[in-house]
């Protein structure tokens, strides 16, 4: 299982190739987001003929991690890369950080609000008894006046908002 | 598929010709899959595959409990905000069972050869209940909404700290797992306390429900932060914690909420031990075996089910 040696131009070819099919499948929840665009995707190294591709889940119980690791495997599959071996990898955990600013794009013109910064939970977490306010921008018509319907949504990394100004309801991801 | 097609349509990615989209998985494979999961120096793998069914058991249990309140709460908003809690902390659980089964194999229940069963769900599903290590806090029953809030917010402040200090863990397993569930709890943390208050300062009625939810689950509590000696050991070796050293901070956030709430701290004597055991001897209470039985009866009627 040696890594394949740089000088070897057939391999870095097909490693770059499986690069590039890797970083186009999609989030099967978010799926105007390319697993790279959203952070999960850690890397894609080819060893000794087999693709190894490693991903981090964003929730600890995220039910689309399968459903990721399974698209991975296909989509290689279908691409002539018959040996694809997925790897978890768990640290650093993922942060709302992570997704791309073409990731962030994309969730906008999709009518999801693209998370601030993530905060620091590296120390002590300290008790938050109102709710989180955060500076949401409505993504479909761009006011700043929104308010928080319920901190937790239809996947594990969304909270729900409803514009004032417009009256639609939004999703926001969450900053974690 | 170009890269100028990535903004097209939420949908293309579905409905295009690449009917790879369409292989949803539902399988389940080895949580920590490519993890390097070997035990640390100096470390028996017994004390630390038992550590990390107790963290596991807990979260496994208490996320059961939580589940029952699917399309059962008061509102649409909490029945998903609880659901939400539930998959976090299954997910927790997954990654635990998975960590302790690979730290020591021989915790796993043996299963009729060929049985496509994973370890972490054979931990799940073939145990019985003496061999789940869980503290007794998280099995009791739901009671109502203040009472599932109560619970959840001594439980969730408790596992908070408990994890924050286990990102330090010699173990990298662990390590990982702490500090993803951080993030996690301190939503879950927020969310009890968030409705203890609202709870406390609302109605006569509202306030009188969290009250008596604060007193049914208060006798659960003392056993939180007792200590095993298996957790004594781990946590001499580096990898795990003595919960006795998180009560000053659990106490200052809880006193903080009720304090907030203008609730008195419930004033019970904890649930005893039986023959000297509790929850993390596998000594559980009544509610437990019933809990068992519902979440274990279809994976026990088909052990060699595949799903």
């Amino acid at each position: 299982m040696d890594p394949v040696s740089p000088g070897s131009s057939r391999h870095a070819a097909s490693a770059e190739e499986a690069r590039r099919i890797a970083v186009r499948v999609r989030d099967p929840e978010l799926p105007m987001l390319t697993l790279e665009d959203l952070g999960v995707l850690r890397g894609v190294e080819v060893v000794g003929g087999c693709v190894i591709v490693t991903l981090t889940p964003t929730y600890s119980g995220c039910p689309a991690l399968a459903t990721m690791r399974d698209d991975v495997v296909h989509r290689l599959h279908n691409h002539g890369f018959l040996e694809v071996e997925v790897r978890i990898s768990l640290d650093p955990p993922w942060s709302s950080d992570d997704i791309t600013p073409k990731g962030r794009r994309a969730l906008v013109e999709a009518g999801i609000s693209a998370p601030g910064p993530a905060p620091d939970t590296s120390g002590p977490v300290p008790l938050s008894l109102l709710p989180t306010h955060r500076a949401v921008t409505c993504p479909q018509c761009g006011a700043a006046d929104a308010v928080l319907t319920s901190e937790f949504g239809a996947t594990a990394c969304k909270a729900l908002y409803r514009c004032t100004e417009c009256l639609e309801p939004f999703e926001h991801i969450k900053e974690i | 598929m170009s890269a100028t097609h990535d903004h097209e349509s939420v949908y293309d990615g579905l409905l295009g010709s690449d009917d790879s989209q369409w292989a949803f998985g539902t399988d389940f494979e080895d949580p920590l899959a490519g993890i390097d999961t070997t035990v640390p120096d100096g470390v028996d793998p017994s004390d630390l595959g038992r550590y990390c069914l107790m963290l596991g058991d807990d979260a496994l249990v208490m996320s059961h409990r939580l589940s029952q309140w699917c399309s059962n709460a008061p509102d649409l908003e909490e029945d998903i905000a609880l659901a939400n809690i539930a998959l976090d902390l299954l997910g927790q659980a997954r990654l635990l069972l998975a960590r302790a089964a690979a730290a020591d194999p021989t915790l796993v229940p043996s299963l009729p050869e060929g049985s496509p069963v994973p370890p972490e769900d054979a931990l799940a599903f073939f145990r019985g209940d003496r061999e789940f290590l869980n503290v007794r806090l998280v099995e009791a029953d739901n009671g109502d909404f203040g009472q599932t809030m109560a619970r959840l917010v001594v439980f969730s402040a408790w596992r908070l700290a408990l994890l924050q200090r286990l990102r330090g863990s010699r173990d990298t397993v662990l390590a990982a797992v702490a500090a993803k569930g951080v993030k996690e709890m301190t939503y879950h943390r927020d969310y009890a306390a968030r409705w203890i208050l609202t709870l406390a300062r609302g109605t006569d009625e509202s306030r009188s429900r969290v009250e008596a939810g604060l007193r049914a689950i208060w006798p659960l509590e003392a056993e939180l932060f007792e200590g095993h000696p298996v957790e004594a050991r781990v946590s001499e070796a580096g990898v795990g914690i003595d919960p006795g050293v998180v009560r000053p901070e659990v106490d200052a956030v809880l006193d903080e909420v009720l304090s907030a709430s203008g609730i008195e701290r419930a004033d019970a004597r904890p649930l005893a031990r039986v023959r000297g055991e509790n929850g993390r001897d596998g000594l559980h209470t009544e509610a437990f075996s019933r809990l068992l039985a519902e979440m274990q009866v279809v994976a026990r009627a088909h052990p060699s089910g595949s799903w």
